[in-house]
């Protein structure tokens, strides 16, 4: 039997915490940990002694006061009286809406990318390959820049729609007006409406809360309806015809209430400078929005692309020897255990977008950076509370991002036993 | 209480940062160079001519201080600077001083801790529209869209004035003059507002600048000059007194043309004193007896400097107007040299 010494308990010297493995890696964190506190310790020191010799405070009160400056898109009610904070919120919800309509169209553009590059049809595929390639790999700001100024140039100015013979016309039967300034489209409007309920901070649309309540009765009404008949299917094996009654839940609730509210279109109209009434898109948005989409619609294909390669097709095969039929062979057997290794990097597309979003300094969209870090930090001198929060927030709007989807993610995960 | 102690804490622990903001004269002596804030680009004021060597009036002003401090009036670092960037940039010591169409406002000077030093152009706000708008004033621009760049006080006046005038627009938010006029010539919109003086100088780097007519409102005061940091006393001092100097040369007629002469000595004890035939000046800012005598010769005089870079024989062709000596009924005046 070997010799094992037992080093005894009381022969513990100061050299064993670098030489003794036991301590070593004890002793390397406390070290690291300290340097890094006495790191941040400096910064933070350096930080105030130096705001104190430009004679300037630290101190978040400019939020109250009065911004003095206009924002062009604004989801909820500002003028140049409002606070600085509240033109931050404005701000930072045109983020959100940025991020959330492009986080949609670049999903929906990169799933039909990432399946058609798989497709049999050789054209379509090397046509997939090359939008994932060319918008991949030319920098996002680039497709930013060329998107807005092709708006700009290319489109008519509104004045070009004015006069007896015009040269530039409206589109589908003139609701739609496309200009140099952005997009008008017919907006919803209602002769009988609820007016708003008022939260404080902002007016909620009763309508649309109204509008939104029958939707959702709806669809519970026709689960419970298609739950029926397939209770009835298994006691008698034949399936009740439902398909009007389904048509009448889905549809009837919606149109009697949109018919009580005195639903109708507000069509925009060229009057004076510009096009008035109908939403408008500017080109700002419009050139964020398709950019941001089409450059991480490519990075989501491959992430599709990658995730249907990852199920063998060994069991393609099998579920259709099996009988399945190919829409089922997708649904049941790939789409499940693709989704699986095509969430988590999503997880990220998602984070990129949201941040990327920030590139609206390019073209002038009025998102959180261009208020709160741009416009409010120029006007109050206050840069390092500005840019603090604006890290905080984006900070925090991407923790909420990257939670939601990994609960989705544990939603989805193959469910092992 | 706690606050000072933290910070009396911080300030021991901070000598070498503190070194760093030792002052700005001879920070620019050891440099041998003098980091300016000007524009991105404005024809004029500032911008780099064919030959990548920037041109202008506030380019002037730099290079002035320059041959003041450091004797060579192209030892001068251009740093361009936008609207939103400019203040940052010099409140963290990137430039020393910057010359930008920066309009002194209390907020600015109190609050930012900026020191204007001088006023070396009264402007105000204005409008630009296409002659082809049919527009005559700017109480007609109800509903137009109008281009503006962010972090200026263009922005705070246009809101002031529309919304006291029941009126509405609608803002497109820039960056640069640059992207202004190029947003303007593309009709993306119908209103190009700034200063009345920037609107001239964009106006005529136009390719057809008659199809272009400034409105007749005059909606804000713009009083632009140069401007330190706040607390860096003896560097106010010097940017002050060389901004002083021109305006003074063009008052006692000391032009380019004749400053040797007059060096030599005149019967004119005020000139004696500016040019340094009579010592004593220099001294009292720290720098020699001739720095008043090099900051003139550079470019000139004010009148020549304005002449030169926006008067009406440039294409900008600014009348002098405000911008006149005291004794031409204009309000360029300067405190006596004494
Ligand atoms: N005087 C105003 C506006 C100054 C300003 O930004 N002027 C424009 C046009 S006159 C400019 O200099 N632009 C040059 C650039 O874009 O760098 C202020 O101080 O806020």
């Amino acid at each position: 039997m070997a010799d094992i010494t037992i080093p005894p308990k009381d022969s513990f010297r100061l050299s064993m915490l670098i030489y003794d493995t036991r301590y070593r890696s004890l002793t390397i964190q406390v070290v690291f940990m300290f340097l890094l506190m006495a790191g941040a310790t400096w910064l933070v020191n350096n930080t105030i002694y130096n705001l104190h010799v430009l004679g300037k405070d630290f101190s978040y009160s400019f939020l109250w006061s009065r911004a003095g400056y206009d924002i062009n898109q604004r989801f909820i009610a500002y003028n140049s009286d409002s606070t600085h904070g509240r033109a931050m919120l404005v701000g930072l919800l045109n983020t959100l809406f940025i991020a959330f309509i492009s986080c949609v169209a670049a999903t929906v553009l990169g799933v039909i990318a990432g399946v058609l590059r798989l497709s049999k049809n050789w054209v379509v595929a090397k046509l997939m390959a090359i939008y994932v390639e060319s918008f991949r790999n030319i920098p996002l700001l680039i497709w930013i820049l060329v998107i807005f100024a092709v708006m700009t140039e290319a489109a008519p100015a509104p004045n070009a729609f004015r006069g007896a013979n015009p040269s530039a016309h409206m589109w589908f039967f003139d609701t739609i007006a496309v200009t140099n300034r952005g997009v008008y489209f017919p907006e919803p409007l209602f002769f009988r409406s609820l007016g708003n309920i008022d939260l404080g901070i902002f007016l909620v649309s009763t309508d649309l809360l109204a509008i939104i309540a029958v939707m959702v009765l709806s669809i519970l009404g026709y689960k419970r309806l298609q739950r029926s008949a397939e209770t009835v299917q298994n006691a008698t094996g034949i399936r009740p015809v439902t398909w009007w009654k389904s048509a009448l839940i889905l549809i009837a609730p919606i149109v009697i209430l949109l018919v009580a509210l005195g639903f109708h279109l507000g069509y925009p109209e060229l009057k004076g400078f510009n096009f008035r009434g109908g939403v408008h898109a500017r080109n700002s948005l419009i050139a964020l929005w398709v950019a941001l989409s089409v450059y991480t619609g490519a990075f989501i294909a491959e992430i599709v692309r990658a995730g249907i390669q990852a199920i063998s097709r060994g069991q393609t095969e099998a579920a259709l020897a099996l009988g399945l039929k190919p829409g089922q062979t997708t649904n049941l057997v790939v789409l499940p255990q693709a989704l699986r290794v095509i969430i988590p990097p999503m997880i990220s597309e998602y984070l990129n977008i949201t941040k990327n979003t920030s590139l609206a300094i390019a073209v002038g969209y009025m998102d959180l950076r261009a208020t709160l870090g741009g416009i409010t930090l120029n006007q109050t001198g206050r840069e390092l509370e500005a840019m603090l929060l604006m890290m905080g927030i984006y900070l925090a709007i991407s923790l909420i991002i990257s939670s939601v989807m990994n609960f989705y993610n544990r939603s989805v995960k193959l469910k092992e036993r | 209480m706690k606050k000072s102690v933290i910070l009396g804490m911080a300030g021991a622990a901070c000598l070498a940062a503190g070194m760093a903001t030792a002052g700005t004269l001879d920070e620019v002596k050891q440099r041998g160079e003098l980091n300016c804030g000007v524009t991105t680009g404005l024809a004029g004021f500032a911008a780099p001519d064919a030959n990548g060597v920037w041109q202008g009036f506030d380019v002037d002003y730099c290079r002035a201080v320059a041959a003041a401090v450091l004797g060579d009036p192209t030892k001068v670092k251009f740093v361009p600077t936008t609207g939103q960037t400019r203040f940052t940039a010099l409140a963290s010591g990137e430039v020393d001083m910057l010359a930008r169409n920066t309009t002194w406002t209390f907020s600015r000077d109190v609050d930012l801790k900026f020191t204007f030093v001088a006023i070396n152009y009264y402007d105000g706000q204005g409008f630009m529209v296409p002659k082809a708008l049919g527009v005559s004033s700017a109480k007609e621009l109800d509903g137009a869209t109008v281009c503006i760049q962010t972090g200026t006080t263009t922005e705070l006046n246009l809101a002031d004035y529309f919304k006291a005038n029941n009126m509405k627009y609608d803002p497109v938010p820039i960056e640069t003059n640059a992207e202004g006029q190029q947003q303007f010539l593309a009709g993306a919109c119908d209103v190009y507002t700034t200063d009345r003086s920037g609107l001239a100088a964009t106006r005529a780097t136009f390719a057809k600048p008659d199809d272009y007519v400034v409105l007749p409102e005059v909606i804000s005061k713009e009083p632009l000059g140069p401007l330190v940091r706040q607390g860096d006393d003896q560097w106010a001092d010097v940017v002050r007194w060389v901004a002083n100097s021109l305006v003074e040369a063009e008052d006692l007629g000391i032009t380019s043309a004749n400053i040797e002469e007059l060096s030599k000595g005149t019967n004119n004890p005020e000139i004696n004193r500016i040019l340094g035939t009579d010592g004593g000046l220099g001294k009292m800012l720290g720098l020699d007896d001739a720095w008043a005598k090099r900051a003139i010769a550079a470019n000139g005089n004010y009148g020549e400097i304005f002449a030169a870079n926006l008067g009406e024989s440039t294409p900008i062709g600014l009348a002098r107007g405000l911008n006149a000596l005291w004794t031409h009924g204009g309000l360029q005046y300067s405190p006596p040299f004494r």
